[in-house]
Formats: structure tokens, C-alpha cells, sequence
């Protein structure tokens, strides 16, 4: 499989807070990687500066930053503009306001394809209602014609996937993309991505805080928790062996339908993120941890456990606490 | 950093409405020379910074000998005095109209609107010239008609920050606690809504002052020998192809207090945190 | 859509039908016009006979009907003065001061947006301050004493433009520049906050991820929302522009419909002085509602589809 995406120790600094510490990934062609955490984690930061399009007092450092080899770090905001919308695209959180209200469908559509490839108005159009199509949009002629207000979230969030594809992506970046939908849709546009992820042999980074959208769609999963991925896994390894303390807590806070007693409480990780400054040192999670010692305070070794699971913690094999 | 740049600003606003203020109420001490005093023997005499100036007249004279920087000052006091008037004239107009309509809503509401449509179609210099026109210029008949024609900017904030205030909770809880409608007004909505009242008042009261140098400079506003500065530039005109000092100074004086006064409304909006409209 | 249109053209002759009656207020202000117009030596004789030339004899509401009446198809009555139908008069001036308005609202357009745009998109920088800076010297600035500033700079001493009449197109420059600068402090502020906010939007996010060009975001995109309550405004100062000609007129001897009414005033020729009021008026009501159907135009959102 080819690597299309080698993220290496990451950061990113807004002033003086720091939103990535150091987050280190891979995505490969033909693989979905899902990136999850909760809110502030740090995890649509890493999407965001990968593509270089955080606002502009943000500084991003990185030991390595490539897509297809390519180092991204040193590339000019022109170079990233030509490879942004072309080999590697994104989509976002809120269909609502992604898209711009004053021009079609259509319009937004081909601009892309034109812009890259130079195509003509004519066959981007085609395209465009190709992709529409392959997208589950019925009538794409029509919805070309559109404006976005005319489309529900659900038709949006459609579009801006058919947009993201117009210039063949190599990999695609999705930022939460079924947060704002509701659940029904959500499916759908989970089913819908993982179909073209199969067809296209696209590489997939998928941003979310949702375990059960892991749990269906990725091939791989980093958890981040403030700023820092502290551990990486194949989906189903993840599941059944996590590793963090942190892992272990979220998997215990989803209730499974057949295995959680009645009367049972639910699982829950005591305590709240902490705000965390670029010069920290140690595990941001010790304060919550029930395995926390003082060497938790300093620098903290990447252990592996098998081939291609990766974790952050002094413990090598943290045992696990068994449900209650 | 912008605030920072904020506060020079506001301070150098402060400071000129003060000094203006200073010469408006203490004018009759400040002035040299009785700035109606005519001495045709001294006409023109040329301000201090040129030859040939008179050491009694640091401004020099205008064209009927007239000494120049007595009757500044004294359009000074004219321009403060009508600026003033005419914004809390305009502003009693407008803040009834806008609470009124934004509190009570519905057709009452419909009408203010339509007032404010209504007012804001009208060419209000053709207006008012043509009401000075007809029926004679004079202090107050001025100061009414620009009172009586510059309230929409006070309407309209006055409707819109009564209304957002009219929606929050405090208000229901008085309404709960049978406050009459009154005290509710005077109670909870007037005290909120007064900061952006008072930001739109100082910049009322530049415009006022615009207003009346235009309408003094087109012989229809403030009536001779009462030295209003837009009256100064428009009898200097036959003579500003020679001298221009005598049309530039008071066009100064006119441009540094009006941009006095939107400093300070300025700063003061930032500081009463009133951001919410232009 | 145009139930919304329908409503607007009620208000707009509501407005039209209370500014005809402000107007005949405004020129009965005076008491007994009769006697202004015949003259400090008329005698009773002769001021009876105007009365009686001019209809004032007549009950007051029979007078103010008869005006609406002929107002609304068009009759303006006719000038004391010049002896002339009003309309006829009107409709000779108004080429003038649509002309400088016209050019007075290009010239700002031209100041306003451009400044607007780099401010913004220099948001916080020494150039953004020095046009918020700009924008404030533009509000204090006395019209009529930059008209005269002007003349004296560019007519007397550099003699680059003419100083007074309409005789070519470049006696509208300085006028033109003079009636822009009451536009640009607003328009200016307005482009750069329209500006600011768009450019901090969520589809101007997406722009830039599809990877297009710094000129096609910053134009194509985001100046195509900014720009919209720009315009809608930029309707609306035509209008007050129209209706504070009458300085700028008189400062530089242009011979428009602000002139006209500064004549009628001068003469108590109140025919003229009503009818113009009630043009002006209407004038900008039109220009209201063109900046709302502009707003629909550029917002695909209000078109209620």
C-alpha cells in the first residue's frame, strides 16, 4: 500500500496555547484512518494544518509533513493551493455554510475542475453531474442549477463530497462530516464514503469523536487527547486490546447493547481536559489516570505493542479494568 | 493594540470638545475684542503668522474690520449652543418615537417606522432652508427646524436597542412583579439603552453643527452679524481668491471640532461597549 | 416575492402621499403667502389680486387637494417666477444633478471599495488604521468648505478644472469629488466590515481548501457576499446625495435641480420649492426600493425560490 500521508510530531501553537503537541499518523491509499477525541483535542487542528489553511497567527512546526513524498513544510502557499482541491482535498463540519450562498451548485462545482485541470465549462459540468450522481443526487442537472439554501444539510454535505472528488483526490480528508447531519443521514453518508473509499481507492482521514463511526468505517484509529496522539492501532486491535488508559476509559463509557448489567452505571473518565501550554512536559492525562506515578510528569516513552500499534505511556501493558 | 489607538484618539477628541466647550461657555471673557465692533479703517488686517499683522488682532480682521479671532470664538459658542439644542430637540423626538414603537410593537410600531421612512425621504436641507426661507432665519426658529428634522438616527437606535432589551428576562421578571408599564420603561429599558443614546447624541451633535454651517454658508441659517463659522466662510468668499486665509481658518475651526466630536462619540461607544449599529 | 414589492409600492406612495402634505405645510408655514409673493409695496389691492391670480382664496384643504390631484398625474403647477411650468423647469435641471450624483457616487464607489477590500484584508495593519483614519477626516469635513478649498487649489492657483457652469465633464470632477466625500467614510467602513466577516466564513474556508487563487477567494467570493448591503447602501447615499446637492450646486454655480430650489426659496416661489421637495422625496423612495431589489438580485436567498 502506498503511504500518501506521513504526519511526524506535529505542533501547533496558537499564542500561547498549544493545540497539537505532537501528533504523528500515516494514511495509506485505499485505507481510512480515523483521527478521534473529544472536543479540543486538537484532532480538526491536525486536519486543518495539514492542508495549510489555519488563520494566520497559528505556527506549525513538524518533524515531517509529506503527502506522496512531497515535503508540505516547505512548500509555498501557491505550491499547497495547487496540490489543495487536487490530489488532496477536505470536507467539512457544517454543510450549512460551507458552501457559498451566492453561487450555484454548479458554478462551485466546476471552478474546481477548471482551476486545476483546465477543463472546459462543458465537460466540468459533465463531470460535475457525474459526481453528483455517484453521490446518491437524483435530478443532478437540476441540482447544478441550484443555490445551496435550496438543498438540505443531508444534500449538502452530498455536494460538498461530489466537490471534493471533481479533480480525482488521491486523499481526502473529512472533519467531522456527519456531526451536524442527523442520524439517519449519518449513516448514509458513512455508507456513501466508505463506497467511494472502495471504488476510488482514496486514502481516508476521518476526523470524529464518535467510537461507533470508528468502530464501522476505519481501517486504523490515532486517539488524541490534548494535543498529542497517545495511541495508534489497527480498528479491531484497538477494540480489543487498547492499551492508554485513556483508550480504555472511552471504550468503557460506550455502553454495549448485551454485555452492560441493568443497574449498572455508566462508565465515565473523572475530571476534565486540562488546558495544556507549549512548554509542558509529561502525559496531560496523569490528573485522571488511575495509574498515574510521579514519572508521569516527565517525558513520556512510545511503546509498541505488536506491529503496528503504537501507545504513549510508561506502563508497558496497562492492564485492563475488567466491566464491572 | 487597536484599543490602545482607540484611546489617543478618544483623548484627542475629549480634549477639543472640551477646549470648545471651554470658549462656548466662557466666551464673552475670552474674546479680545467685541466681535461685532466694526472698523472699516481695518479691514483685511492679515493674522499673525504673515506680515504686516496688527499686534491687536492676532487673527487679523475681516472684511468690515471686525476682529477675527473674537468672532471665532463666539461661533464657537453659536456652534455648541445650536449643536447641542438641537440634539437633545431631535433626541426627545427620536428616543419617544424609537422606545415607543420598539416597546409597545405592533401597529404602533408600524407607524413609527413609517415616520422614519417618511423623514428619511425628505431632502433635509431643501427643508430646511426653505422653512428658514419663508419665514425669516433666526436662533431658534433654526435650532427647532433642524430639532424638529434630525431625529431618525435617535428613532431608529433608540427602536432597535429597546427592542433587544424588551426580550430579556429582567424585563418579564418586572412585568411579573406588576410594574406598570412606566416604570418598566423608565426602570429596565431606558437606564440599558442609554449608552448607545448618548454615543448617537455627541455624533448628533456634529451633524447639527455640519448642518447649520451649510445652511449659514447659503445665507439661510444663523442670520448676520451673529458670527456663526459657516456665515464667516460665505461672506469671505468674494475675497478668497486673495486672501484664503479668512475662508480656511474657520473651516478649520469647523473640521477640527466636528472631528473632535466623532472622536470622542467614537471612544465613547468603544468604552460603553454600545458596538452594535453604525 | 411580489407580495413583498406589492408592499413596498403601498408604503412608497403612503410615504409619497405624507411628504405632498409636509410639503404643503412646509410653504403655508408663512401665514399668508399672497403677501410675500406681491411684494413689500404692494397694497391691499394688489396682494387680493394674487390672492385671487393664485387660488389662496380658496379653503385651504380645496388648495392642498387640488395640488395632490394634479401632483399625482403628473402637474406640478406652475413657477411664480419664471412664469413656467414646474415640471417643465424640473425636468430641464435634473439632467445636472443626476449627472453629479451619478458622478459623485461612481467616485466614491471607486475610492470606497478598493480601500474597503485592502483594509480588510490588511485587518489590524498600520494601512488598515490609516484608512479607518481616513474615513473619520471624510465625516468631519464641511462639504461647502471643501468645494471652496478645491476651487481655490485646483481652479485658481493650478487651474486645472473649471470653477463654475457645466460647460464639459470636467466641471463635474471637483463637485463630484466634494459629493463623494459625504459617501466614502460609510461605504469604506462598510465594504471593510462585510469584507472581514465574509472572509472569516466557513465557505470561504472551503475556497481555499479547493485550492483556488488568492484573487479569485478574495474577488470572486468573498467581495460577492460583502458587497451586497454595500450596494443597497450605495442606492441609498445616491439619494441623499441628490438631496444635499443643493450646497454643492450653489458653490459651484451648477444649474441643477438644488439651484432651482435655491432660486424658488430666494423668490418665495413656492410652486417650485413644493414640487421639488416632492421629486426629491420620491426620488429616493424609488432608490430604496431599487436597493432592495438589487439586495435580491445579489442574494439568491431572498428570491424566495
Amino acid at each position: 500500500m502506498t503511504t500518501l500521508l506521513e504526519v511526524e510530531k506535529l505542533e501547533v501553537t496558537f499564542g500561547r496555547t498549544a493545540a497539537v503537541r505532537g501528533a504523528s499518523l500515516t494514511v495509506a491509499a485505499g485505507e481510512t484512518h480515523c483521527l478521534v477525541g473529544e472536543s479540543g483535542c486538537g484532532k480538526s487542528v491536525t486536519a486543518l494544518s495539514v492542508m495549510n489553511l489555519l488563520v494566520r497567527n497559528a505556527q506549525r512546526r513538524a518533524q515531517r509533513l509529506a503527502f506522496q513524498g512531497q515535503d508540505l513544510l516547505k512548500l509555498s502557499d501557491r505550491g499547497m493551493a495547487r496540490l489543495r482541491g487536487n490530489a488532496m482535498a477536505m470536507i467539512f463540519q457544517e454543510p450549512m455554510t460551507s458552501l457559498n450562498p451566492a453561487y450555484t451548485i454548479g458554478s462551485q462545482m466546476t471552478e474546481v475542475l477548471r482551476r486545476h485541470k483546465g477543463a472546459s465549462q462543458r465537460a466540468a459540468t459533465d463531470r460535475a453531474a457525474d459526481l453528483l450522481a455517484r453521490v446518491g443526487i437524483t435530478a443532478p442537472g437540476m441540482r447544478l442549477g441550484q443555490f445551496p439554501h435550496q438543498l438540505s444539510g443531508g444534500l449538502r454535505q452530498r455536494v460538498m463530497i461530489a466537490m471534493a472528488l471533481m479533480c480525482d483526490p488521491q486523499l481526502l480528508i473529512a472533519d467531522e462530516p456527519t456531526t451536524a447531519l442527523d442520524v439517519t443521514v449519518q449513516a448514509q453518508i458513512l455508507r456513501l464514503l466508505a463506497g467511494l473509499q472502495r471504488d476510488l481507492g482514496l486514502g481516508l482521514l476521518l476526523i470524529t469523536h464518535d467510537l461507533g463511526i470508528v468502530a464501522r468505517v476505519a481501517t486504523r484509529v490515532s486517539v488524541m487527547y490534548a494535543g498529542e496522539v497517545v495511541e495508534s492501532a489497527p480498528t479491531a486491535e484497538l477494540f480489543a486490546n487498547p492499551k492508554h488508559p485513556y483508550t480504555q476509559g472511552l471504550l468503557r463509557c460506550v455502553p454495549v447493547p448485551g454485555k452492560i448489567q441493568r443497574n449498572q452505571p455508566l462508565g465515565a473518565i473523572p475530571g476534565t481536559v486540562p488546558r495544556v501550554g507549549p512548554g509542558f512536559e509529561g502525559c496531560a492525562f496523569r490528573d485522571r489516570c488511575d495509574f498515574a506515578d510521579e514519572t508521569c510528569k516527565h517525558a513520556i516513552p512510545t511503546h509498541h505493542a505488536g506491529s503496528a500499534h503504537d501507545f504513549l505511556c510508561r506502563l508497558p501493558g496497562t492492564p485492563v479494568k475488567a466491566l464491572t | 493594540m487597536r484599543r490602545g489607538w482607540r484611546n489617543a484618539g478618544t483623548w484627542t477628541g475629549a480634549i477639543i470638545v472640551g477646549i470648545a466647550a471651554f470658549c462656548a461657555i466662557f466666551a464673552p471673557l475670552l474674546v479680545p475684542h467685541d466681535p461685532f465692533a466694526q472698523d472699516l479703517g481695518k479691514r483685511l488686517l492679515v493674522p499673525f503668522w504673515m506680515e504686516g499683522t496688527d499686534p491687536n488682532h492676532l487673527l487679523g480682521t475681516d472684511q468690515l474690520g471686525r476682529d477675527y479671532l473674537s468672532r471665532l470664538i463666539y461661533g464657537c459658542r453659536i456652534s455648541m449652543m445650536i449643536g447641542c439644542t438641537v440634539s437633545l430637540v431631535s433626541g426627545l423626538i427620536g428616543i419617544t418615537l424609537g422606545v415607543l414603537g420598539g416597546f409597545m410593537g405592533g401597529r404602533v410600531d408600524d407607524v413609527v417606522l413609517f415616520a422614519i421612512t417618511t423623514r428619511l425621504s425628505l431632502p433635509v436641507v431643501l427643508v430646511a432652508l426653505a422653512v428658514v426661507g419663508l419665514l425669516g432665519s433666526s436662533m431658534s426658529l433654526l435650532m427647532i427646524t433642524l430639532g424638529l428634522l434630525l431625529w431618525e438616527r435617535f428613532a431608529v437606535v433608540a427602536r432597535s436597542t429597546t427592542m433587544q432589551v424588551r426580550n430579556l428576562d429582567f424585563v418579564a421578571a418586572a412585568w411579573c412583579a406588576g410594574c406598570s408599564r412606566f416604570r418598566i420603561l423608565a426602570g429596565e429599558v431606558l437606564p440599558n439603552i442609554a449608552s448607545h443614546l448618548v454615543v448617537v447624541a455627541t455624533l448628533e451633535i456634529a451633524l447639527a453643527i455640519l448642518l447649520e454651517a451649510a445652511l449659514s454658508f447659503l445665507g439661510l441659517g444663523v442670520p448676520p452679524p451673529l458670527p456663526s463659522w459657516g456665515l464667516m466662510i460665505a461672506e469671505a468668499k468674494d475675497y478668497m481668491f486673495f486672501s484664503a486665509w479668512v475662508i480656511v481658518i474657520p473651516g478649520v475651526c469647523l473640521f477640527v471640532l466636528v472631528l473632535g466630536i466623532n472622536l470622542l462619540g467614537d471612544g465613547l461607544r468603544d468604552m460603553l461597549g454600545a458596538r452594535s449599529d453604525t | 416575492m411580489l407580495r413583498f414589492f406589492i408592499r413596498r409600492l403601498i408604503v412608497a406612495l403612503l410615504v409619497a402621499a405624507t411628504v405632498m402634505v409636509l410639503a404643503f405645510i412646509m410653504t403655508r408655514l408663512s401665514g399668508d403667502l399672497a403677501i410675500s409673493i406681491a411684494g413689500p409695496n404692494a397694497t391691499q389691492t394688489d396682494i387680493e389680486a394674487v390672492r385671487k391670480a393664485y387660488g389662496l382664496d380658496r379653503p385651504l384643504v380645496t388648495q392642498f387637494f387640488d395640488w395632490v390631484g394634479r401632483a399625482s398625474l403628473g402637474d406640478l403647477g406652475e413657477s411664480f417666477f419664471f412664469k413656467r411650468r414646474v415640471s417643465e423647469l424640473i425636468g430641464e435641471r435634473m439632467p445636472v444633478t443626476l449627472t453629479l450624483g451619478l458622478t459623485g457616487l461612481m467616485i466614491a464607489l471607486v475610492v470606497s471599495l478598493p480601500l474597503g477590500i485592502l483594509a480588510a484584508v490588511k485587518e489590524n495593519t498600520a494601512f488598515d488604521r490609516l484608512v479607518q483614519i481616513v474615513a473619520l477626516l471624510g465625516q468631519a469635513m464641511p462639504s461647502f468648505w471643501l468645494g471652496l478649498l478645491l476651487m481655490i487649489v485646483f481652479g485658481l492657483q493650478l487651474g486645472w478644472l473649471p470653477i463654475s457652469g457645466t460647460d464639459s465633464w470636467q466641471s463635474y470632477i471637483m463637485p463630484g469629488v466634494v459629493l463623494a466625500f459625504s459617501a466614502i467614510p460609510a461605504l469604506t467602513r462598510l465594504t471593510r466590515a462585510g469584507m472581514i466577516q465574509a472572509m472569516a466564513s466557513d465557505y470561504i474556508r472551503t475556497a481555499r481548501a479547493k485550492g483556488l487563487s488568492r484573487a479569485s477567494i478574495l474577488l470572486k467570493h468573498a467581495l460577492r457576499n460583502a458587497a451586497i448591503p454595500v450596494v443597497a447602501i450605495a442606492a441609498v447615499q445616491l439619494g441623499f446625495m441628490l438631496g444635499g446637492s443643493i450646497v454643492i450646486e450653489q458653490v459651484f454655480a451648477l444649474h441643477g435641480v438644488g439651484f432651482l430650489a435655491w432660486e424658488s426659496i430666494a423668490k418665495n416661489d413656492f410652486p417650485v420649492v413644493q414640487a421639488v421637495v416632492l421629486v426629491l422625496a420620491v426620488i429616493y423612495v424609488g432608490l430604496t426600493m431599487l436597493a432592495d431589489l438589487l439586495n435580491a438580485v445579489l442574494d439568491p436567498r431572498l428570491r424566495g425560490a
